[in-house]
């Protein structure tokens, strides 16, 4: 297919092109950076939800099952599950779609003309996604999907890819993986706006969302508002009401989920929460906010990955031949980059 | 860079036996294809649309129900419906096929059959040998039309 015909195609709702202007893009062909170009003005109107978790805590069901709700709300939903590629050999096996549900519905996920969903290897990257995951999202984004959940691989502790394109992280635990030595243990569970403890139904559920909860008002700001509480709101604390007061002082106190996923229970009250986080962050301005901090890093990346690749493939920059001087301790590094940058901006015409 | 090849592989209809489809779903990504699996009881429409949604270069479907030659031209006839192209698609059948009804398959469209027993290397070499020849053969009919 023709750069023209795809982003026509994504532009019009046709699925066909939007499969292949992924591969494109996901295979860094030039095809794909045309297209990418074209279709960026029809961009940021999508709420863009991002999964993550440990390994076989749930996600591509609870991914499901939230698709489930979001199409009774009459929402369009992309989906982008992305699972490890092996740092060995390249392939992967990608099992996250098959936890859409099929015949045991009678919302036919797979054949919902409001529903796509794609499969994507990490391809040996680490951080939770795979290279190009943000410009699948763009893509879905262009293509007219109101909510794209982003799923990653089976995160580690410090995944934390996904705040690079998620309005809304959903960070999924479940029960019995650790102590509240582990949930305050820095990265994935410093990035939730929600956080989800999925298998309720199992033993020690209770104990991982008690220990959330008290994690999460282990925060600054948190701790003032909570010292100011007196014996008589002890109630509160049982109840939770406290956690909407301190929403009011803080903006936003991430939720506590319970979910059995597989069963449906839990989802309608987390589908309420993302659409409240939304709001939230639409209203406060920071969603905006996030949105411009991401992009800066992104341009940022890009013209390294720009410079990088000029300087291996363009040799009027005599990048090779600095290395050699260096090597020859002819010139020290930092001279050496000074001249090259000197170079590279002259051959620009700046 | 070169495009990675994926390979979607499938079970069709009422047939609960994926120890085959899961095994060869296992050697493949170890051979280093981007494999999607199914699950089980995926009706054509559905495998149909997975194909085109994940642009896969490969559907291998695996069937030990004996519906074979009802089930395989549908899933190839909804992947045209749906906007694909399966003459640029390599289309593998795999499970409990007899072998005088090979032919039938290839007929209808099947590039390959594999039954037990088969070594694992033998379905891989063909997926890398088919996939480029068959977007070569797929681009010049194209351009003929």
């Amino acid at each position: 297919m023709e750069v023209e015909e795809i982003v026509e195609g994504i532009l019009l709702g046709n699925k066909r092109a939007l499969a292949r202007g992924i591969t494109y893009v996901e295979n860094d062909f030039p095809e794909g950076k045309e297209v990418m170009k074209r279709i960026y003005k029809h961009t940021g109107r999508a709420h863009v939800v991002g999964i993550t978790g440990f390994p076989g805590v749930g996600k591509s069901t609870t991914v499901s099952k939230l698709t489930q709700e979001f199409r009774k709300r009459g929402k369009k939903v992309g989906i982008v599950a992305v699972d490890p590629g092996s740092p060995f050999t390249g392939g992967a096996l990608l099992g996250d779609r098959l936890r859409m549900d099929g015949l045991d519905t009678n919302r036919q996920l797979w054949l919902d003309p409001g529903v796509f969903f794609r499969s994507m290897s990490s391809r040996g990257k680490a951080g939770g996604l795979a290279a190009k995951t943000g410009d699948v999202v763009r893509l879905m984004d262009a293509f007219g999907f109101d909510v794209i959940m982003v799923e990653t691989v089976g995160a580690g502790q410090s995944e934390v890819d996904i705040i690079e394109v998620a309005d809304t992280a959903i960070v999924v635990l479940m029960p019995e993986m650790g102590d509240d030595i582990q949930i305050n243990k820095a990265g994935i569970l410093e990035i939730g706006d929600i956080y989800v403890v999925n298998k309720a139904d199992l033993g020690g559920a209770e104990k991982t969302e008690k220990w959330l909860k008290a994690m999460l008002m282990m925060d600054q700001e948190a701790v003032e508002i909570l010292s100011k509480t007196t014996h008589a709101d002890e109630a509160a604390v049982e109840s939770g009401e406290i956690f909407a007061r301190m929403k009011k002082g803080k903006g936003w106190i991430p939720p506590v989920i319970k979910t059995i996923a597989d069963r449906g229970e839990g989802i309608e009250e987390l589908a309420n929460a993302i659409e409240e986080h939304k709001r939230f962050m639409e209203e406060s301005g920071l969603l905006k906010e996030r949105r411009a901090r991401r992009l800066s890093r992104e341009l940022f990346d890009l013209i390294m990955d720009e410079i990088k690749e000029r300087l291996a493939t363009d040799e009027s920059l005599g990048f090779r031949e600095m290395v050699d001087r260096v090597i020859n301790n002819e010139i020290d590094p930092h001279t050496a980059v000074e001249q090259i940058l000197k170079v590279l901006i002259k051959e620009n015409g700046v | 860079m070169e495009k990675k090849i994926r390979v979607l592989v499938a079970k069709v209809g009422l047939d609960g036996h994926d120890r085959g489809a899961k095994v060869v779903a296992r050697f493949l990504r170890d051979a280093g294809f981007e494999v999607i699996y199914t699950g089980l009881h995926r009706t054509p429409q559905e495998v149909a649309m997975a194909a085109v949604q994940e642009d896969v270069d490969v559907v291998g479907i695996s069937l030990h129900s004996g519906a074979h030659m009802a089930l395989v031209p549908k899933v190839i006839n909804y992947i045209r419906e749906y906007g694909g192209d399966p003459d640029e698609i390599v289309i593998l059948v795999g499970g409990i096929i007899p072998e005088d009804e090979f032919d039938d398959l290839k007929a209808m469209g099947v590039d390959g059959v594999f039954i037990p027993g088969t070594p694992i290397s033998e379905i891989i070499d063909f997926i890398k040998e088919m996939v480029p020849k068959k977007k070569e053969q797929a681009r010049k009919k194209k351009a003929v039309a």
